[in-house]
């Protein structure tokens, strides 16, 4: 069992854990994602490390409920446990490895981060930022209400711009736009990574592809054991199918095929909707799901 | 009884059988038992112990069983066997312990599975177990995985007298008895789960969510964690698939994906992960888990198509299992194989293209090759494909493993014997080092190794 230690809600609908788990914290480095369980036989959910302090031995996630797995993780609180919890998965970010610091150095590196995408963009800004390189962060998201981590990311990026959809706060406009503007104001930029919902990753790397900047992606697919062996997070990078578990997250954005990522996306919305409904209502639930009959 | 044939087993009735996931065959009744081990010769130079992969002493225990001394029946076994009451059911007996019995020369041939089966159903409702070692020896030993290598490899060395811990990946102990082999086939809570505490009955730790390569890798468990020697029991890996048109679609699944979800997360009870039930499935492959898939697509409601490029005397399914489909009412599309999968706008699988085939000149596999017909493509319409094509090995270990040597597929190279690879006191078996193969070859491999590490402390 897989103790929480720390529970804060970051934003409306956005909750932070520590989550204390010696084994992923022995070896696990930016870019790398856990799988965790909240109960018996619940569903194993991937998210990527935000954080992690390996004299505590403890695991940062962020995440937003979205159905009825990630509804039950929010409930828990300080001191319940998690029923699994395991990792590191995935390759490392390489901008964050040892030996390629020298290069890394030489770079004008921008992150793009959008909505629940700022939490995996936070440990690499802050490794980098450890190893005495300073990196420009756009973090965006829709509203001001739904934004996190601005502090914290102001300890560790070198240049931020924070903006929302809506105006709400700072730079009005998307990630895609704030970037534009920063190129068009004479800045400029030798890599980029982008880590947020796949629709914004593909119009970053849209972008970065016209502006000619090298880009990076964290891919976050539908996943089931998380270790190559049912090939469910499958994706078409360039000319080759990839296995976003064991080849990835992180994969060159000019080459991922977005738009059958975000097609495979959809798989089991239905199943999905379904079980987030009679979870929210229980034993309220009188029909509307379409599959229990109980409105017929 | 004239002694040719032998005892019948109750089965639930198939069309019964095809709408729940219960178990198949139900097994032999005390009576039942005692009379078909009444059938076993007891031949003096048992040839069916040479076709055991783990040479159970079969007539001894047959013997027992004849004499209701079904307890002594069960020691018997566990001397050479960790998981009976898995190998009874899933074991091709066909092919290896009841391939080379006397019996079946003239009739039938005494059906060792199945009393395997009641002997090992007998100790578990009788609360008989295997027995531990008198007394430990102290050395360390780690067993990476918890299928029936590493199950039966960690087995072996506890009774021997070592001190194992087995690494598992994955949220539940059993690897494919729990994520592949369908609960229709093998009951998890009943069966794997009481396995898998006889063999921690034994003294053997078990850790899970470990990932080997990932959270720790072997050099590390050696140096930091005081482990002396370790076994290598990390199964088969990535699916493969065909490389075709329309792959990608959504509807199309690896057997693993499927069965994963149904077998190992429970979608089949309707838990928090999804599963797609399909209205009409196509399986690709004609393996024992195309079988599975296939009948477990059956029990979620799809009409079921498997699709196998070569004919029904190639399917390379048990036959066991080929007739438990065929029964329930999976229909065999042999001899054609898919060349595109067709979809629609939206990127959902609506059908497979398929082309026909006929049998050409055996191939180095020593089965005919199959050769396209030309011109003669036509479609299936469906809105799931599941592609059960076997699988490549996963190299999260090999890649993290300084010194150990891989083949040009990718497979962890070991002996055949005693499961040694190039690495010093790190030995390998099952599907790791063979590719895709069956439970209880994977088995022989864990036992092969445990016998191994065993001589290699003895020699140090």
């Amino acid at each position: 069992m897989y103790e929480i230690v720390r529970k804060e809600q970051l934003a409306a609908n956005i909750y932070l854990m520590d989550v204390k788990a010696p084994r992923v914290t022995h070896s696990c480095l930016p870019g790398q994602f856990i799988i965790a369980i909240a109960e018996e036989d619940g569903e194993r959910i991937p998210l990527t490390i935000c954080d992690y302090d390996r004299e505590k031995e403890t695991v940062t996630i962020v995440f937003q409920p979205i159905g009825a797995s990630t509804l039950r993780m929010t409930e828990l609180e300080v001191g319940d446990c998690f029923h699994d919890f395991v990792g590191p998965l995935g390759q490392p970010s390489e901008l964050c490895l040892e030996e390629n610091l020298e290069e890394t150095k030489k770079k004008n590196i921008v992150f793009v981060a959008g909505g629940v995408g700022t939490a995996p963009v936070y440990p690499q800004v802050k490794w980098l930022k450890e190893h005495g390189v300073d990196t420009t962060v756009i973090m965006g998201s829709r509203t001001k209400d739904l934004l996190f981590f601005v502090d914290e990311m102001e300890k560790v990026a070198g240049q931020l711009c924070v903006t929302t959809d809506d105006g709400s706060y700072g730079f009005h406009g998307m990630g895609t736009d704030q970037l534009q503007a920063l190129v068009d104001a004479g800045q400029s930029f030798d890599h980029c990574v982008a880590i947020g919902p796949m629709i914004m990753m593909k119009f970053v790397s849209l972008l970065t592809k016209k502006l000619e900047i090298p880009t990076i992606v964290s891919m976050n697919p539908i996943m089931v054991d998380g270790t190559g062996m049912c090939g469910a997070c499958r994706l078409v990078v360039g000319d080759e199918i990839k296995f976003a578990c064991v080849d990835g997250p992180e994969f060159d954005g000019h080459l991922v095929d977005f738009d059958q990522a975000m097609a495979r996306m959809q798989q089991y919305k239905t199943e999905e909707g379904r079980k987030k409904l009679a979870y929210e209502e229980g034993d309220t639930h009188h029909g509307g799901c379409g599959h229990c009959g109980g409105d017929k | 009884m004239d002694g040719f044939v032998r005892v019948p087993i109750s089965e639930q009735e198939p069309k019964v059988r095809a709408t729940n996931f219960e178990e198949v065959c139900l097994g032999y009744t005390e009576e039942e038992a005692v009379k078909e081990a009444g059938r076993c010769l007891n031949c003096k130079n048992p040839k069916c112990v040479g076709g055991c992969p783990v040479s159970i002493n079969i007539p001894a225990f047959i013997h027992e069983v004849a004499e209701r001394n079904f307890e002594k029946a069960y020691q018997i076994i566990s001397e050479s066997s960790a998981l009976p009451a898995v190998c009874g059911r899933v074991c091709p007996q066909e092919t290896q312990c009841e391939g080379q019995c006397i019996r079946g020369i003239k009739g039938e041939a005494v059906a060792i599975g199945k009393l395997e089966r009641f002997v090992a159903d007998w100790a578990r409702e009788n609360g008989v177990k295997p027995t531990p070692a008198a007394e430990k020896n102290g050395h360390k030993v780690a067993v990476i995985g918890s299928g029936p290598s590493g199950l039966t490899c960690a087995g072996d060395l506890a009774k021997l007298g070592y001190d194992v811990t087995i690494f598992e990946a994955l949220q539940k102990a059993g690897g494919v008895l729990v994520y592949g082999i369908p609960e229709f086939r093998l009951p998890k809570d009943k069966v794997v789960a009481a396995e898998v505490e006889n063999v921690k009955s034994l003294g053997v730790k078990l850790e899970t969510n470990v990932i080997i390569g990932k959270s720790i890798t072997i050099d590390e468990l050696m140096e930091e964690e005081g482990f002396e020697a370790v076994f290598i029991g990390s199964g088969a890996g990535l699916p493969r698939f065909m490389g075709i048109p329309g792959e990608q679609a959504n509807g199309v699944f690896s057997a693993n994906e499927f069965l994963t979800r149904s077998n190992l997360m429970k979608a089949y009870e309707d838990s928090d992960t999804p599963i797609s039930r399909g209205k009409k499935v196509v399986v690709v492959g004609g393996g024992n888990v195309a079988m599975d898939a296939a009948r477990t697509a059956l029990r979620l409601g799809a009409e079921v198509h498997v699709v196998y490029r070569r004919s029904e005397a190639e399917l390379p399914a048990r036959a066991e299992e080929v007739h438990h489909a065929k029964e329930e009412g999976i229909q065999f599309d042999l001899l054609q194989n898919p060349v595109e999968i067709l979809t629609d706008d939206k990127g959902w699988v609506t059908g497979v293209r398929v082309i026909k085939m006929e049998l050409g000149e055996p191939d180095e596999s020593g089965r005919r090759r199959p050769v396209e017909v030309e011109g003669s493509e036509y479609d299936i319409d469906c809105d799931t494909v599941i592609m059960s094509l076997g699988t490549s090995p996963n190299p999260l270990i090999s890649s993290t493993t300084e010194g150990l040597e891989v083949n040009r597929r990718g497979c962890i190279v070991a002996e055949e014997k005693d499961g040694e690879t190039s690495k010093a006191a790190v030995y390998a078996g099952g599907d790791a080092v063979t590719g895709a193969a069956t439970v209880i070859l994977a088995m022989g491999a864990g036992k092969a190794a445990a016998k191994g590490i065993d001589e290699y402390f003895q020699n140090k």
